[in-house]
């Protein structure tokens, strides 16, 4: 069970998630600093550690549209958020299979800041509303890509396929 | 059962006879192409390789584009050492698309591509940039992904896992009225279609509007099909694509357009006549909250853009001029405006449009993404509002959390330039025939 740390609306983009003017930070052990830099309480909040690793972001729909910056996963990746989403735009969806950030797509989810949701196959619980929702399943292509341990592994996987062909 | 342009593209690029939406596919990359974030996608890619006992080796380095555009001149030290980085790994590894920080050279990635003949009909292109929809112009299947997707393209030449996308059929009919444009028509159907209406998906798109559109306007179709969520945009190649390809890109070579199948079978698809289409106007902070400018008509403004791989183009330029020669920019407004490239700088500065705008106060910038991004120059005060010609309006997008962003054709900046508010090009003179 995991403690919902900050709800955001619909279409926030990778501009919000990480703002440009820090792209050209770019590894992944320094992106975390300026996760949400412009929602300065909450990248406060983040930087000072009061955010328990495995903390529960929500947001409505197309979550992560924008550009391909793919810092907006790593900065996330980096305090180990799960993001809990009505849905989420494609680059950023992919970028996260790659990177192994923690999506759960839920379409019809309610849940505001402090409650506990249960995250299960197929379902969401929100534990403090007692409330139940379906969540959408990864497609086999990318969870392939998941179970790997992310695109670096499975593309080892695949270079060592093809140098012995 | 007949296959869309992107399903055909996909079938050859995979050596089948046939894939339909929902497949799971390996394309091979015809051209991928990276900006500074090459940096990224360098470490990634040798972290592919770290202790694998494999050589790190680019599968195809002549089918490698590295252009520097989002911050160019680099505005910091730690920029000009990640393009220092970048600029050593390209020469090291034979990298010839090179772009680096010139003048004649050098300008947006996504106007390099197509000017230089880069992209060609039926080609899988991937960028590690999210506009790499533009390419989609030239009858190419184009598509953003991130660094960590273009290390693993590098070393092995192949997109992993590609769902092929379904394909919304978009046809837009009927003359376009004066002073409204391609910028206009997406604008349109972006508002129709929503931020998050085409995600996973393609737009195709048809009708005589977009037949009798030069590739410039072509690209700005394709280049914010993004902006409703598109994988992709995509103009079926034609006459006009192999003009554009022999004359101004300057390709010899055989050339080999891919038509969708008569019996395509497409998840919508959508009719827009623009016959009557007025200008349009995105309004803070989503790309899809669009209005006509009437509804925005008078809204302050205190800084113009016109650039961008949106609206840099030759023909973007030579409307803003057209309304701007002769007249003066408000007091109160700063106007900054961006070639796409440097050839069109030169071409601008030939045509006097250059002069044009100097001399009506506008700061003439070098090539680049300028403000687009916040990344570099032209950051907007606290609670400031900007009017630009390029394709983001997100919170904080150009640099500044407190400041909204318009976003609008190059006609209505030009126009509203001279007034300091958003104002129709209709109604300015100059702007009219």
């Amino acid at each position: 069970m995991s403690t919902v740390v900050i709800t955001l609306g619909d279409d926030i983009s990778t501009d919000v998630i990480y703002p440009g003017r820090y792209m050209a930070t770019v590894l992944p052990t320094e992106t975390p600093q300026f996760a949400f830099a412009d929602l300065t309480d909450f990248n406060a909040r983040l930087k000072a550690k009061q955010v328990r690793q495995g903390s529960i972001l929500v947001a409505g729909k197309n979550f992560g549209c924008g550009s391909s910056r793919e810092q907006a996963v790593s900065t996330l990746k980096g305090h180990e958020l799960i993001v809990v989403a009505k849905g989420f735009a494609r680059i950023f969806y992919q970028n996260s299979v790659n990177l192994g950030l923690r999506l759960v797509e839920a379409p019809d989810l309610e849940a505001k800041e402090g409650d506990e949701l249960e995250i299960g196959t197929g379902e969401v619980v929100n534990t403090t509303t007692g409330r139940r929702y379906r969540t959408v399943p990864m497609p086999p292509a990318r969870q392939a890509i998941v179970d790997a341990g992310g695109l670096i592994a499975y593309t080892r996987r695949r270079l060592a396929g093809k140098s012995k062909e | 059962m007949g296959m869309t342009v992107v399903e055909k593209i996909l079938a050859r690029a995979t050596g089948r006879a046939a894939v339909k939406a929902g497949d799971v596919v390996e394309p091979g990359a015809d051209l991928v192409m990276s900006h500074e974030n090459a940096a990224l996608v360098i470490n990634q890619f040798l972290e592919v390789f770290k202790d694998t006992g494999l050589e790190a080796r680019i599968w195809d380095p002549s089918k490698v584009a590295v252009i520097f555009d989002h911050r160019v001149p680099a505005e910091s030290p730690k920029t000009a050492t990640n393009q220092k980085k970048v600029r050593e790994f390209v020469a090291k590894n034979g990298i010839a698309k090179f772009h680096d920080i010139r003048g004649d050279l050098g300008g947006i990635c996504h106007q390099i591509l197509p000017e230089n003949g880069y992209v060609r009909p039926g080609a899988v292109v991937l960028g590690t940039d999210s506009h790499t929809t533009s390419h989609g112009a030239l009858g190419a299947f184009a598509f953003g992904i991130g660094a960590t997707e273009m290390a693993s393209v590098w070393a092995l030449g192949t997109s992993l896992n590609v769902e092929v996308p379904a394909t919304i059929k978009v046809v837009v009919k009927g003359k376009l009225p004066e002073m409204v444009g391609p910028k206009d028509v997406i604008l349109h159907i972006v508002g129709l279609l929503t931020a998050e209406g085409a995600n996973f998906k393609v737009l195709e798109f048809h009708g005589d509007t977009v037949r009798s559109m030069p590739t410039s306007g072509r690209l700005v179709l394709c280049n914010m099909s993004v902006e409703a969520g598109a994988t992709s945009g995509i103009v079926p190649a034609d006459d006009e694509t192999l003009r554009y390809l022999r004359e101004e890109a300057g390709v010899t070579d055989t050339l080999t357009p891919v038509q969708p199948d008569a019996d395509a079978v497409y998840e919508r698809v959508i009719e827009i006549d623009v016959s009557k289409l007025e200008p349009q106007i995105a309004c803070p902070h989503t790309v899809d909250n669009v209005k006509p400018i009437g509804k925005v008509a008078g809204t302050k403004v205190h800084q113009i853009v016109i650039g961008s791989c949106t609206n840099g183009r030759l023909d973007d330029l030579e409307v803003a001029a057209r309304i701007l020669k002769g007249k003066k920019v408000a007091k109160d407004v700063r106007m900054l405006v961006f070639p796409a490239s440097g050839r069109i700088y030169a071409q601008a500065l030939l045509k006097g449009y250059v002069g044009d705008f100097v001399q009506a106060g506008a700061v003439v910038m070098n090539p680049g993404c300028g403000p687009c991004l916040g990344v570099h120059e032209g950051a907007l005060g606290d609670g400031e509002t900007a009017l630009s010609t390029t394709n983001r309006n997100f919170k904080g997008r150009m640099g500044n959390p407190t400041s909204d962003v318009y976003l609008c054709s190059p006609a209505v900046a030009a126009a509203s330039a001279l007034t300091g508010t958003i104002t129709d090009p209709r109604t300015v003179v100059g702007g009219a025939q």
